[in-house]
């Protein structure tokens, strides 16, 4: 019985840990900003691919991810100070020049690298409990995503940063009165935000395929976690991932992954029609 | 009705508008008699996308709904007009094909602009939820290449596509190559003009009132949520009509018409084309449908590489649109140099500016 109970823990900390890995980092730069980065798959392809480098090269796999991760916030802040910084009075626009930056990000890979590189493998190591076989490094992401909603709880709960983040976010005009640099502070989120996309990348790259359209896998499971969690990671993303990620386990278990994933999306539809501005919406509301 | 066609809600008015589009027309008409065969084939391939554009046009500059949903729907009639043919013969059945197809389109976008936009989401969300969809079609069609996903004789056939279905026909008569470019000429002037007719309506002046303040229009006491379903049904229809267009003249469809990049053109043409303004759009997207093509010979990622950086070029340089702005440019010079006041053209520019969107 305890058997069957893990497993079922098991399937729903793997979907879990998918949604919340994915769906942080366009969910801070969401809740910060108002801006949906259309780019947020190409972070995660960058993430994958820089992991994958480094590994060929001889780096240790952690550490590799890591860099990976860093890599990409790096390159988060570049385009913000570039481009997005431009358009945070125009969110629609935003939209525009990321996904504009995307297609010409995937493409010329695509035209550079070309299709598909060979891959690491996953990481080995699996345990048993009862008659069934989990594979450990699955847990090793369940761990990550929680790690991860613990550092941002830290981060903007805790820290100097995180207070004046949170100034920002609610009054940026008077955040900036009373001496905060608001664009440092965005540059910085946003940057978060691109390394949270690279770590996913980095994390998912030992169990997937890199082709340089890979970001499109993650994209889908992002937008609707966030549409649904609306503009708080912390009140907002992780009640909707563990809602979804309910509903897409047991779809998942009875008739398979791309079931699941229309049944996801039927589920928020539904969603957003009662709460169009998402669950943290009701939770902050209640919380005041 | 002239009126209509004439109004304050579309750019290109009076005589010499109207003289150019009959130029145009008439241009177009008699390009047969000279072209080849393939150049006039690619001409109507090129019209085919036309709609889609015009649709999003309507709904994303006119209504101030981005939906990034075009290919969703494009697919979606595209794969039921393969279906439907497939299943009821060819023939003139496939005029019915055609038509049905499009009707389950609009179906679907009625459904999915319901829970929508009665959910009051807009703005960001509203191409999201919509892009979220087109991806999720692609990748379940993606994986239905085994046999056991056929819907009568149809089979879908994964990444591989629908193919074998009938194009449109008449009887015997088969709509093809010069007969099938001037379908696609009358069908863009019927929906041009239909088009300009709608947005100068009432119903369109509500249109607009919703695009510019939603809350303004609902006190005036218009439910605008009805006119926001009517505008994204058109808009879908229309990707639908696309959509089957291309079925039936390519005679298959497969998924990556659907997912991205693919969902991301028609933005592109509206956005680089100006989305204020239909006859804009019009324009532009046959330039760089045009264009693009001329590149994909080539090669496609360049021509994707492009398109991606026309469309952050105009996002950053000129957000109204780039055909807009230079059409504006000479109509402006034109009416300076007739010694008219250039403050009536300035009032009519200033008046189709949205206000953020």
């Amino acid at each position: 019985m305890s058997a069957e109970l893990f497993s079922v823990f098991y399937q729903f900390a793997d979907v879990f840990a998918f949604l919340i890995l994915s769906a942080a980092g366009l969910a801070i730069v969401f809740g910060m900003m108002g801006v949906i980065n259309m780019a947020h798959g190409e972070f995660i392809m960058c993430g994958a691919y820089v992991t994958v480098g480094l590994v060929k090269l001889g780096v240790p796999l952690p550490i590799a991810q890591a860099l990976a991760a860093l890599t990409a916030g790096l390159i988060g802040v570049a385009v913000e100070y570039l481009v997005v910084r431009r358009f945070y009075k125009r969110p629609l626009d935003s939209l525009l020049a990321t996904w504009g930056l995307s297609l010409i990000v995937t493409q010329s890979m695509l035209l550079i690298v070309g299709s598909s590189i060979t891959g690491i493998g996953t990481p080995e190591g699996s345990f048993a409990i009862g008659g069934y076989t989990f594979s450990t490094y699955r847990l090793v992401l369940f761990a990550c995503a929680v790690a991860v909603l613990l550092g941002l709880y830290v981060t903007f709960m805790k820290t100097r940063f995180g207070v004046l983040a949170r100034a920002t976010m609610q009054n940026a005009a008077m955040a900036r009165a009373l001496g905060a640099r608001t664009g440092r502070i965005y540059a910085i989120s946003f940057g978060i935000g691109a390394g949270l996309a690279g770590l996913c990348g980095a994390l998912y790259a030992p169990t997937m395929t890199l082709i340089p359209t890979m970001g499109a896998t993650f994209v889908v499971e992002s937008f609707v976690t966030v549409v649904v969690g609306g503009a708080n990671v912390l009140l907002g993303t992780a009640p909707a991932a563990v809602f979804l990620a309910i509903i897409r386990m047991a779809l998942n278990a009875s008739y398979g992954q791309i079931i699941g994933q229309i049944g996801m999306l039927f589920a928020v539809i539904l969603i957003i029609r009662v709460l169009p501005e998402g669950i943290s919406s009701v939770l902050v509301r209640r919380g005041r | 009705m002239f009126k209509l066609l004439d109004g304050s809600q579309t750019l290109g008015r009076g005589p010499t508008f109207w003289s150019c589009f009959l130029v145009v027309l008439a241009a177009a008409l008699i390009y047969p008699v000279f072209a080849d065969s393939y150049d006039v084939g690619n001409f109507s391939y090129f019209f085919i996308w036309i709609f889609m554009a015009l649709g999003l046009c309507l709904m994303w500059g006119y209504g101030g709904m981005l939906s990034f949903g075009q290919t969703l729907f494009f697919g979606i009639s595209g794969y039921a007009y393969g279906v439907l043919a497939i299943n009821m013969g060819g023939g003139s059945t496939t005029i019915v094909a055609l038509v049905l197809s499009i009707i389950i389109a609009m179906i679907a976008a009625g459904i999915l602009g319901y829970f929508m936009i009665w959910g009051g989401i807009s703005g960001i969300f509203f191409g999201i939820v919509t892009l979220s969809a087109t991806l999720v079609l692609a990748f379940f069609l993606g994986q239905t290449a085994g046999p056991e996903w056929r819907i009568g004789s149809a089979r879908l056939n994964g990444f591989n596509g629908m193919k074998g279905m009938d194009p449109l026909a008449i009887g015997d008569f088969y709509i093809e190559g010069v007969a099938l470019y001037y379908v696609m000429v009358a069908l863009i002037v019927i929906v041009y003009l239909a088009l300009r007719m709608l947005v100068n309506s009432r119903i369109g002046n509500v249109i607009v009132a919703t695009r510019e303040n939603p809350q303004r229009a609902e006190m005036l006491g218009y439910d605008v949520r009805k006119y926001q379903l009517l505008t994204f049904t058109i808009g879908s229809g229309l990707a639908g009509l696309s959509g089957a267009l291309y079925t039936s003249w390519g005679q298959f469809i497969t998924p990556s018409s659907i997912g991205l990049p693919a969902a991301a053109m028609p933005i592109v043409w509206v956005a680089f084309s100006g989305r204020s303004d239909l006859t804009a759009t019009l324009v532009g997207s046959f330039l760089l449908l045009f264009g693009f093509q001329t590149i994909t010979v080539y090669s496609q990622q360049a021509a994707l590489v492009l398109m991606g950086a026309l469309l952050l070029a105009t996002v950053m340089l000129a957000p109204q649109g780039f055909v807009l702005g230079v059409g504006k440019l000479v109509a402006d010079r034109w009416s300076a140099r007739r010694q008219r006041s250039s403050k009536l053209a300035l009032a009519d520019t200033s008046r189709l500016q949205p206000d953020e969107t």
